[in-house]
């Protein structure tokens, strides 16, 4: 039996001197965080007491961590970024930042990474940064459990909330983000999840990503965000049991797609939006178990769209449950719950023994005259349906659910 | 003018219409009820209904009212009351039935079942429109001596404002669809009762649809307490206009 | 006690009245005759606020009839054909009337009673007779002890005993000193039950005076034949004939 395997003495040793050789530095109220930052050594702590600090541009490239007792605030004082780190195995946790300078030009943030790696940020309020948390060109990051609350009036006057360029490998989980431009913003950066954020009444995206393949989202919940959610020219996306709602207006969506492909969406709910799901150029795509309610239109679907599978979704109280601009239709439907049918069941096999077609002709000449809208459920346009349902001449014939449900799917997720 | 009334709603109560149509409601709120218990299903099967059925009804009752009460209005008449309170007593008679059948008819499922804001506002529309059409119809039985001829007047008016109307509407959309027509269709609806009552329900049921597009420019009227106000003010003045002619033709008319 | 001045009436381009004048004094009662379409319906309806002249006035008590409704109080109609509230009983119709004259409290039940109205005061109104109703028209025209009692075809559809009860109680009424008007056309019954005869023909009045004058003018012997004459007479369209009377 060998005892002393050296390398079980070397991973011995370097736990003994992270913890034992690893000191501690405190600053007190009214002491200097930049010099208790320039004191440390990599693995070294350094502890803020509770207290106003005003902190500009520190710079930090040492692996230490940096804590706050009782939540000590960080003044920016309007000028540019307050911390920026490019460095190994920070961490920082328990810190308020506020009043971060509001320049576009140098995407002033509360904390900047570049070319970081292994870094937590966790525990912190962000208080009406320009933009939140900023990264780029970093890796394997884990963004847990901070609040980013912006109050800015108008779109250019906030940054993004978490905003992630180039990065990969990452874990943003059960943070809070209100009132930025965007709330959570990832370009170029692959293989991260997004789990458990709450981001809401951001002026313009909820979620914002393009070219940032292989990510999951993961039960998060996107709500009253200006547009809503918009991921574009990506592959290999994961959302699953995500909330989208009350993302309400002329050009708001629960999720814009747009050049997405080979994804999954799965089990999520969109509500209160006025379009649930709007497609441009998705192919490939897997569309299952979704709840769709009270949207204005529960799904758009763009004729650039093909080879997309909508399956055991359930379509309830939607005004329209699907338009389209075209007439060619290279889509799936199956299995759907449609509350609008109403088909019959006489062999009891819980499936539509009628096709159900989910475009109504008013849905139609609403797409091409938006003002037309005003007219819905008036028995004119009642009837012009039913005629059409009987006789279909305009809408899409191959847009069609050959295996309705009767009841709803059971969808198996469990929304707040 | 009280004791009047008293008399006309006692007789027009114990009439065979009342208890049908109070009946009718109820099997007709029994029916929506059974089939969902989700309250904005319930509207939807409701709208129709409110927005169809009972401005029919309410018109064809009204005009077969005023012309099978026209002894009683005679008797009236002939006795020391003054003429317009013979036919306020008549009018409001009418649309207190019309009403109560709603309220009955639909009170007591919405007791046992619930409801909620929008199936009230939908019950306030029903009862709104069945004043609104009354109030026409009453108009058209005193413009002719003809019974028959007014139920054809009156029919008339309802096929107009629920289907022909809707219809132009369309065709004018349609034909100047590069035009911005937010205003002009704002106006529009406000000369069709039924219109301004289905946009009143729109905008509880397909708030999100109105919200896209040009939409968001009737949400935004239809949405604040200025546009709730001057709907329900141009609701009553369908009420009120029609029912208000008909008095001046009734204080001239010949019996 | 009523006076019809300068009455014109038209129903669009048809004129019922024109220029019409008629004076009825109480404690006369007075036969109103003429052929259908004569305006003697018309006449009656505007003496009772239903039908509004185009232009003239008619004065009750001195009074004009346009400015108040109140002079309706003095008047007992009979209709010809009395159709009531159909889902209410007799007794609410009864206490209805009296409701509409809260004033007026001194009633005269005797014909409900001659007729034995007070022995179905509960049914329903829809569930009576034609002749039953006829009975609760005239049970109500005096019921309040009008001073003007106007009665259109009052006997029309009533039973022969009915019928004597009715003649009776009117010509009581005339004796009392009232003004009684009747349109019949039935004329043993209104040389019984009148004492002045007028007769109107297309809108005018051809004739206006007592009963025994109509006899002597006419040279008849027999009031029916009094009135054919008369009838013939204004069908020739006589030029001289205007109003034949003696004032």
């Amino acid at each position: 039996m060998k005892l002393f395997n050296p390398y079980l003495l070397l991973f011995f040793w370097m736990i003994v001197s992270f913890t034992s050789f690893g000191k501690s530095i405190r600053v007190k109220a009214g002491g200097s965080i930049p010099n208790a930052v320039e004191q440390a050594n990599a693995g070294d702590t350094v502890i803020v007491s509770k207290g106003d600090y005003t902190v500009n541009e520190l710079i930090i490239r040492k692996s230490i961590t940096l804590i706050g007792e009782g939540m000590p605030t960080l003044d920016g004082q309007d000028k540019g970024n307050i911390i920026l780190i490019a460095g190994k195995n920070i961490t920082v946790n328990g810190f308020r930042f506020i009043n971060t300078g509001r320049s576009n030009t140098d995407d002033s943030a509360a904390i900047k990474f570049f070319d970081s790696s292994y870094c937590t940020i966790e525990g912190n309020e962000l208080l009406d940064t320009f933009f939140g948390l900023h990264f780029s060109n970093s890796s394997h990051l884990t963004i847990r459990n901070n609040r980013l609350i912006s109050t800015a009036d108008r779109e250019f006057e906030t940054g993004n909330g978490i905003h992630l360029w180039k990065c990969k490998e990452n874990l943003i989980e059960n943070n809070y983000v209100k009132g930025h431009r965007d709330g959570i913003y990832l370009e170029f950066t692959t293989d991260t999840e997004v789990i458990n954020n709450t981001i809401e009444n951001n002026m313009r995206y909820g979620l914002h990503f393009m070219f940032a393949h292989d990510n999951s989202y993961i039960k998060n919940r996107f709500k009253a965000n200006g547009a809503g959610v918009a991921v574009m020219y990506t592959k290999n996306v994961l959302m699953k049991e995500n909330i989208f709602e009350q993302s309400e207006g002329s050009s708001s969506y629960g999720i814009l797609l747009k050049d997405i492909s080979d994804s999954q969406i799965i089990g999520n709910k969109f509500q209160d939006n006025t379009i649930g799901i709007y497609m441009e150029g998705c192919s490939r795509s897997e569309f299952t178990g979704n709840l769709f309610t009270q949207n204005g239109w529960a799904l758009k679907l763009m004729a650039s769209c093909d080879q997309n599978t909508f399956e055991n979704n359930n379509f309830i109280n939607n005004t329209f449950d699907i338009s389209t601009n075209g007439s060619v239709v290279l889509n799936e439907l199956i299995g759907n719950y449609w509350d609008k049918y109403e088909g019959y069941d006489l062999n009891k096999d819980r499936i539509g023994d009628v096709p159900y077609r989910p475009i109504s002709l008013f849905s139609v000449i609403v797409e091409k005259i938006p003002t037309a809208v005003i007219l819905w459920r008036s028995f004119m346009v009642t009837l012009l349906d039913r005629m059409e349902k009987v006789m279909p001449s305009i809408t899409p014939e191959n847009m069609i659910d050959n295996s309705p449900k009767m009841k709803p799917n059971d969808l198996n997720t469990t929304h707040p | 003018m009280l004791k009047l009334l008293k008399y006309a709603l006692y007789d027009i109560i114990q009439s065979r219409f009342a208890i049908l149509y109070t009946l009718f409601m109820l099997l007709v709120a029994i029916a929506v009820y059974q089939v969902s218990e989700d309250m904005s299903k319930v509207s939807l099967s409701l709208l129709n209904i409110m927005l169809m059925i009972v401005p029919l009804i309410s018109a064809i009752f009204a005009t077969t009212h005023f012309f099978n009460n026209l002894e009683f209005t005679e008797l009236m008449l002939a006795q020391p009351v003054k003429r317009s309170h013979v036919f306020l007593s008549q009018i409001i008679a009418v649309v207190v039935v019309l009403s109560l059948a709603l309220i009955l008819g639909f009170g007591v499922p919405m007791l046992i079942w619930g409801s909620d804001m929008t199936v009230l506002t939908l019950l306030g529309i029903g009862i709104s429109l069945s004043i609104v059409f009354a109030s026409m119809a009453f108009l058209a039985s005193v413009s002719t001596r003809d019974k028959a001829k007014a139920i054809g007047i009156s029919l008339s008016i309802w096929i107009y404002f629920s289907l022909i109307y809707d219809g132009l509407v369309l065709y004018m959309i349609y034909s100047f669809a590069d035009y911005p027509l937010e205003k002009v269709t704002l106006a529009l609806t406000f000369l069709n009762p039924v219109d301004l009552g289905r946009i009143i329900m729109l905008m509880q049921l397909d708030i999100s649809a109105l919200m896209g597009y040009t939409g968001a420019f009737f949400a935004d009227f239809f949405g604040n307490i200025k546009g709730i106000v001057i709907s329900s003010g141009i609701l009553i003045l369908w009420m009120a206009i029609p029912a208000y002619f008909s008095m001046r033709r009734f204080a001239k008319k010949d019996f | 006690m009523i006076s019809i001045q300068h009455i014109h009436k038209n129903f669009g381009k048809l004129k019922v009245l024109e220029d019409f004048n008629l004076e009825f004094k109480s404690g006369k009662s007075y036969a109103l005759m003429g052929p259908n379409g004569s305006g003697k319906t018309t006449l009656i309806k505007i003496i009772l606020g239903m039908v509004i002249p185009t232009q003239g006035e008619v004065w009750v008590k001195d009074k004009p009839i346009s400015q108040s409704e109140s002079y309706r109080s003095l008047i007992g109609y009979m209709p010809q054909i009395g159709r009531y509230p159909e889902n209410i009983k007799m007794k609410q119709l009864f206490a209805m009337m009296k409701d509409m004259r809260p004033t007026q409290k001194d009633y005269d039940e005797e014909l409900i009673e001659a007729f034995g109205l007070n022995m179905i005061m509960d049914k329903a109104m829809h569930t009576l007779s034609g002749g039953t109703r006829q009975k609760v028209s005239a049970a109500l025209a005096f019921l309040f002890r009008p001073e003007i009692l106007i009665l259109d075809e009052p006997t029309a559809g009533l039973d022969p005993i009915s019928v004597e009860i009715l003649k009776t109680k009117i010509m009581q009424t005339r004796e009392s000193g009232k003004l009684v008007i009747i349109t019949s056309h039935i004329l043993s019954e209104l040389e019984e039950l009148t004492n002045h005869a007028i007769y109107i023909h297309e809108g005018k009045v051809v004739f206006n005076d007592s009963i025994a004058e109509l006899k002597e003018i006419t040279g008849k012997e027999r009031f029916s034949a009094a009135i054919a004459s008369l009838m013939e007479w204004s069908l020739k369209k006589n030029p001289d004939l205007k109003i034949l009377n003696h004032a």
